[in-house]
């Protein structure tokens, strides 16, 4: 074998090799992560962590219940607030997709997306604090809803996009008007994609943090409603690890690996019931 | 005429009954649609040109032609599919009974002439859901079961699935999906049922089904199939139409148009010396 | 599963087993017209000779039609096509009794000739050959139709024995010579009639089997 041919056939293995090796490195950072906050949090998990409330300072022990439950009571706003119209906005392009105005909204939704998570929380903090003079779970939903309503938008458009055109044409001959083709058919038929895409906006907002440092704000105690400051996992560990003290310290990696594993597991159910087979088989 | 005049023929003679010949008079077969001088353009582009044909009651009108010919163009005119596609432009009249179909509102207008098509399209619902879809949108509030079963068996389709009304549609094989297609399409009750190729995706067997099955719908509803498969037009319709180049070039029963057609053109078409 | 298309050949099958059994009606009801010197009889078979023609057009046509339109194959095909050919001869058959029929009216105006022997058993196995091949072809009988063909050579000797004797008439009186002149055509028709009974019998053999068994002695391996 000629001298050329031997390089050749070298630099191939070693780009194939190398090509292997960062998919590696990228699986690796994963489980990197995920081990460091097992070894660093694990330890913290207790049942006092779900259930307390944070000691006062200098106090050890003490737990994250109101964070938690606040995360819960912003994600479940946020979603009232960017499900709806991500969903209706998306069956909108999906169904006027040549009309000018959808790809003008198209575009905004991209631009939207790539928005800093900090600029959405100043915008957020002149729209929903300063005219009520008050921080509140509500303006931190309000923020969180924002980022979602790009993704819920460009991903419902394309799961309805993605229903065979023969099913629309089939409701319309039956006498169907565009709507109740829209409602019966082409919905139900992409339901699992739409699910996967709400899902996965859910998972993507609950671990912002910049939003929520001027809207939500943050609270050692409960939050009685929706109008008050509310505690959340994501400021809790900025809180937290930014401290001089060693207990904060150990329960922040407790709710980062929290916050992980709920986002984890949020992944994993979506992908399990896009999994389950599109409800439309192809061609 | 009386019986054989001689006893010993071992089968029994009797005069046969019926028309003497069966070439129906094509003249007084009254026309459920009436196509008169429809010129349509895609935008700047003209495909069909100066149409005028009928679609005879209660019998099978095909539409043959070569393939690009426009034929499937003119049967989604019927029950205004065309307009799908915004840039279309229609000139001319269209008669369902008389009435012009552009001017009534179209999804009544779909109900009364439904559409198969190429490719079975059931939705991702279960058969009964399939078949109850049709009249409940169009606000049916009776015994939706009875309409279920009554279309399943018109579509000859009843003794296959009685027993799995709630399985999902896509369980069905291709011939059968198809049968499931023509029920949901019966199930309203249209006045004209289209049909757009619908044996062009299956196998021999079930596209025999799907043509014995037409001959009897006759006596149900007007129907009317476009079929690239000249063959099956012949061996399904009462009236053809050879469609070339967005024209209809001849328009007559079809014993006439495969024995002895009127125009060379059609002749140098079913003999297949075309082009 | 039975096919649209078989109402049609049904149709077809029934048609021209009415053409058979006029056809035969006309035969029966000429020869007892030479037989029987009857006038009336004679008449009649003139009068029912269109309703025959009628036939073979409407026949014709119906096979045009399913040939055109359903794309037969197999027995169905050679089905068809026999009924084409058989259609045929069923006419010819009808044709060649409206000539024994006007024979018998010629022979009517002359005292008889002879007394009838010959021509009473060739007739009857005249008829008797028609008869069996419309038997055959209503119950495809492929013996049948055999025996039909078999018969055929003894047909053409009752009609070589009629001309043999009437000859010897026509010599011996030549005031016989016109009624035994058209007994000998009488004759020579009812042949004719006979080999079409053998055509029909054939025609079987090619729907049955398949077949083309005419011109036994070209080989065609």
């Amino acid at each position: 074998m000629s001298a050329r041919l031997r390089w050749r056939k070298f630099v191939s293995n070693f780009m194939l090799t190398m090509t292997g090796v960062c998919a590696v490195v990228s699986v690796a950072i994963l489980f990197l992560i995920l081990g460091y906050l097992v070894v660093n949090g694990g330890k913290s998990i207790n049942w006092a962590f779900f259930t307390q409330l944070p000691k006062p300072v200098g106090e050890v022990g003490g737990g994250m219940a109101n964070a938690i439950v606040g995360s819960a009571k912003l994600l479940l706003v946020a979603s009232l607030i960017g499900v709806p119209v991500g969903f209706l906005g998306g069956v909108y392009l999906a169904e006027f997709s040549g009309a000018k105005v959808a790809s003008v909204v198209r575009y905004a939704a991209d631009l939207l997306n790539g928005v800093p998570s900090i600029v959405i929380g100043i915008f957020a903090y002149s729209m929903a604090v300063l005219p009520f003079k008050q921080f509140s779970t509500l303006a931190g939903s309000f923020a969180l809803g924002l980022m979602m309503i790009p993704i819920t938008l460009r991903s419902t458009e394309e799961f309805l996009g993605a229903v065979p055109r023969m099913l629309r044409e089939g409701a319309m001959a039956l006498g169907a008007s565009k709507w109740k083709t829209i409602s019966t058919v082409i919905v139900p038929a992409a339901y699992r994609g739409i699910l996967t895409a709400i899902l996965l906006a859910l998972a993507r907002v609950a671990g912002e943090t910049a939003p929520l440092l001027f809207t939500a704000l943050g609270n050692r105690y409960w939050s009685p409603g929706w109008g008050q400051p509310t505690a959340s996992l994501p400021v809790m560990i900025y809180n937290y690890a930014l401290s001089p003290y060693e207990d904060w310290h150990r329960q922040a990696w407790a709710a980062g690996l929290v916050l992980l594993g709920l986002i984890l597991i949020i992944n994993i159910l979506a992908r399990t019931i896009l999994s389950r087979g599109i409800a439309v088989p192809r061609g | 005429m009386q019986a054989s005049p001689n006893p010993e023929l071992s089968v029994k003679v009797n005069a046969p009954a019926g028309a003497a010949t069966t070439r129906e008079n094509a003249a007084s077969i009254p026309m459920r649609m009436r196509i008169s001088k429809l010129n349509f353009y895609y935008g700047t582009k003209q495909i069909l040109f100066d149409i005028s044909m009928g679609i005879a009651d209660k019998r099978v009108t095909a539409l043959i032609g070569p393939s690009g010919c426009g034929k499937s163009t003119l049967l989604r005119i019927l029950n205004r599919m065309h307009e799908t596609v915004s840039t279309s432009r229609l000139e001319g009249e269209v008669l369902l009974d008389q009435q012009n179909i552009l001017a009534q509102d179209v999804t009544a207008l779909r109900r009364r002439v439904g559409m198969v098509f190429q490719r079975p399209n059931p939705f991702p619902k279960s058969i009964f859901e399939n078949i109850a879809y049709g009249p409940r949108i169009n606000g049916f509030k009776g015994p939706i079961a009875d309409v279920v079963e009554k279309s399943l068996r018109n579509a000859a389709l009843w003794d296959e699935v009685k027993d799995h009304l709630h399985k999902s549609a896509y369980e069905l094989s291709g011939g059968q999906q198809q049968r499931l297609c023509i029920a949901r399409a019966l199930a309203v009750e249209p006045e004209v049922l289209l049909l757009d190729e619908p044996c062009s995706a299956l196998d021999p067997i079930s596209t025999a089904k799907i043509e014995e099955l037409l001959v009897e719908l006759k006596n149900l509803t007007t129907l009317a199939i476009v079929t690239h498969n000249m063959q099956q037009a012949a061996r399904v319709s009462d009236f053809t139409a050879f469609v070339l180049t967005g024209q209809v070039i001849e328009f007559n029963p079809t014993p006439q148009l495969f024995t002895t057609p009127t125009d060379p053109r059609t002749e140098a078409y079913i003999t297949g010396r075309f082009g | 599963m039975e096919r649209h298309f078989e109402k049609d050949l049904n149709e077809l099958k029934e048609r021209l087993l009415w053409m058979g059994s006029l056809a035969e009606r006309a035969v029966h009801q000429a020869v007892h017209a030479v037989l029987d010197s009857d006038e009336q009889l004679a008449k009649r078979v003139l009068d029912e000779e269109d309703a025959i023609n009628e036939l073979q057009l409407e026949i014709d046509d119906r096979v045009v039609q399913l040939l055109a339109l359903h794309q037969l194959m197999a027995v169905d095909l050679r089905f068809v096509l026999a009924v084409s050919r058989i259609n045929n001869d069923l006419e010819r058959i009808g044709d060649q009794a409206v000539n024994v029929a006007q024979g018998a009216l010629r022979i009517l105006r002359h005292p008889r000739v002879k007394p009838y022997v010959d021509l009473p058993r060739m007739t009857e196995l005249v008829e008797e050959q028609v008869r069996s091949a419309l038997n055959a072809v209503v119950r495809r009988d492929v013996e049948l139709a055999q025996k039909v063909m078999a018969n055929d050579d003894q047909v053409d000797h009752y009609r070589d024995q009629i001309f043999r004797e009437l000859l010897t008439y026509m010599m011996g009186d030549s005031s016989l010579v016109f009624p035994a002149f058209e007994l000998i055509l009488v004759a020579k028709n009812l042949e004719r009639i006979g080999d079409h009974a053998t055509n029909i019998a054939e025609d079987v053999i090619y729907i049955v089997q398949g077949l083309d068994i005419r011109h036994p002695s070209i080989d065609r391996r």
